[in-house]
């Protein structure tokens, strides 16, 4: 097969069908790394750097509740969502909110130095060395017929579903849903009507980053934590994020599937260290050409 | 404060960087030095384009990456001349910043989607020169073969075996030479209408479009200044180190760096990255020998510092150190010369 003058690799259906299944799981972890940050995006209109940083500090929490308690990672959930919620909240309202005064490049800068102080205060701590949860199921799976899915894949997978429907659920249904919706569309409209729009950034921010603690719990299993662990992700949930149109939940899981597939097929035919290059490709493109993205409404 | 002051405090400040080092027999403290000049023109090339053209680039590491891959390349695999390569590792920096300029600024990225993509392009250049193995030798990186030949000294561009002056001062004033030449590049352009015209777009673009400013060519200009003048630490880094691989070329760390000093010293000021780099560097040293020391050596203290600084400074001195240094001023002298 001939692709731009470069000679590809041809496979059989089997061997193609089995990469872009291991792309969808691969893209349920992306999908729900890239929730909580298309959360903040959407209200708040943050691009927020210390995603991937938080991340990583909800996977160590993970590790070590595992390490020190023996509880198990997915019931750790119980633990590091909420504790996330409050993390996010108390970030948003005291460091954030206040050092920003509401510019966005500022705001920008400010994520990246709170990262910068989470992954450096990480690598202090906890030292570079890379320490994995060993749970008795994790090499039990499924046979697919093409490929093989581990426990840990399908519950990521079936955790980005779920995450994905109970923020529609909560952003559509509840009052403080309705309120963060407000915000989002008419800042100064929803301060008049008495909404505490401080309060409700910090809010947002709180549950995006509960988003991400949940998903540190789902991730867990199969990667191993280490502090530069957030900033593998960083830049691919971004591209997520934009793909799928910057606010959007389902835009955010369809790009996460997409985004996971692409890279898996890219490394099948372009090999292992080239193939990435489909997610920086993806993301400049969209940026140039897409910028609101699938799903995204239009500016 | 008034153009006297300012131009005697400039000349006190560069003398004394001249002289400093020839009362500094430390091979550490000579290096210290040599590190906060590499950073500070770092920072001048990142503030030129964010401090005074208002675009933030999280991206700055693809103009060195590519500044500093160009430079060792031409050497290893053409047999250049460094004083020759040189000038296609500046150029091709600037190129790589006017094809990246043009896309962004052509489709009107602005603000967090311009931070974005050139993140997303150094990221893409990172991959590049990790797959690449024919051309870039992938991640094992570039060495250039070291001369111990006195005689060759400067026709290597390397001083290691110089002579006595050479060897222990060489890099030391190259990268000085480079510092006069990028700030006295920015204080011109600071002054010139090509300057003005940069700090009306940052203010407000849709204004100076109106006011028939081709909002487009001045960020493109800025741009190329930038990446070339950041490419230039490229250059001075592959003859100073002698080695260049992806992660120190294309990986994030270059890219924070250059945006630490001009931050906290002062946005879109000449001053502010100088001061600012002298500032995180001087603050740097002093807990690595203090609080790093009592912990052990650990990594990470330092950084978990600079982080704090860059939040405090954005909260609290959005004028950088220069601002302070400037509302200081105004109180010693009264308010006079303001």
């Amino acid at each position: 097969m001939e692709f731009l003058g470069i000679t590809l690799p041809s496979y059989g259906w089997p061997t193609i069908a089995g990469s872009a299944i291991s792309g969808v799981f691969l893209g349920s972890i992306y999908a729900l790394v890239a929730l909580g940050l298309t959360l903040i995006y959407g209200v708040l209109h943050i691009i927020n750097f210390a995603h991937g940083a938080l991340l990583m500090l909800a996977m160590y929490a993970v590790y070590f509740l595992w390490s020190t308690f023996g509880i198990d990672p997915y019931l750790a959930m119980l633990i590091v969502v909420p504790g996330g919620f409050f993390f996010g909240y108390g970030l948003q309202r005291f460091v954030i909110g206040k050092a920003s005064h509401g510019r966005d490049e500022i705001i920008l800068l400010v994520t990246l130095g709170v990262s910068i102080v989470i992954e450096n205060a990480a690598l202090f701590f906890f030292s570079a060395t890379e320490r994995s949860v060993r749970v008795p199921y994790d090499l039990d799976g499924i046979d697919l017929g093409v490929t093989w899915a581990v426990y840990p894949e399908l519950a990521a997978l079936g955790g980005s579903f779920l995450i994905t429907l109970a923020l529609w659920v909560f952003m559509s249904r509840t009052d403080t849903g309705k309120a963060i919706r407000a915000v989002a569309k008419e800042r100064q409209g929803a301060q008049l009507m008495g909404i505490n729009v401080e309060h409700i950034f910090a809010v947002t921010f709180g549950i995006g980053v509960a988003c991400v603690a949940a998903a540190a719990s789902l991730l867990v299993p199969t990667y191993a934590v280490h502090p530069q662990i957030g900033s593998l992700f960083v830049l691919i949930a971004f591209t997520v994020v934009v793909l799928g149109g910057m606010g959007s939940f389902v835009g955010a899981l369809v790009g996460g599937f997409l985004i996971g597939i692409t890279e898996q097929l890219g490394r099948l035919y372009l090999g292992e260290s080239l193939g990435v290059i489909t997610i920086s490709v993806i993301f400049i493109l969209v940026l140039l050409f897409r910028p609101t993205g699938l799903f995204g409404a239009k500016s | 404060m008034n153009e006297r002051t300012r131009l005697f405090g400039w000349i006190l400040l560069l003398v004394t960087l001249a002289v400093v080092p020839l009362f500094l027999h430390s091979a550490r403290w000579i290096d210290f030095l040599e590190m906060t000049l590499f950073v500070a023109v770092l920072g001048q090339g990142w503030n030129i384009l964010a401090g005074y053209g208002g675009q933030y680039s999280f991206g700055h590491a693809l103009f060195f990456g590519t500044g500093a891959y160009i430079q060792a390349l031409l050497q290893v695999k053409f047999g250049l001349s460094p004083w020759v390569a040189m000038w296609f590792a500046v150029s091709g920096g600037a190129l790589v910043g006017a094809f990246v300029g043009y896309l962004s600024f052509r489709y009107g990225l602005r603000g967090s989607y311009f931070a974005l993509i050139t993140l997303a392009f150094a990221e893409a250049f990172l991959v590049l020169s990790r797959s690449l193995k024919s051309i870039t030798e992938g991640g094992q990186g570039v060495q250039l073969p070291l001369n111990q030949d006195p005689e060759q000294a400067i026709a290597t561009f390397q001083f290691n075996f110089a002579g006595p002056f050479l060897s222990e001062y060489g890099f030391y004033y190259t990268i000085f030479i480079i510092l006069l030449l990028a700030y006295g590049l920015t204080a011109w352009m600071e002054r010139s209408r090509f300057g003005a015209q940069l700090v009306a777009v940052r203010e407000n673009e849709d204004a100076a479009k109106a006011l028939g400013i081709n909002a487009f060519k001045v960020k493109m200009g800025a741009i190329c200044l930038s990446a070339g003048i950041t490419a230039t630490c490229g250059v001075y880094y592959v003859q100073k180190f002698l080695f260049i691989e992806p992660g120190i070329a294309f990986g994030p760390g270059k890219s924070v760096e250059a945006l630490f000093a001009p931050i906290i010293g002062g946005l879109g000021t000449v001053l502010g990255p100088l001061l600012g780099s002298l500032f995180i560097h001087g603050v740097g040293e002093m807990t690595k020998a203090t609080i790093g020391q009592a912990l052990g050596g650990r990594p990470g203290v330092d950084l978990i510092l600079f982080g704090i600084i860059l939040i405090l400074v954005l909260a609290f001195l959005p004028r950088g150190l220069v601002g302070l240094l400037e509302a200081i001023w105004k109180r010693l002298t009264g308010g006079r010369n303001a």
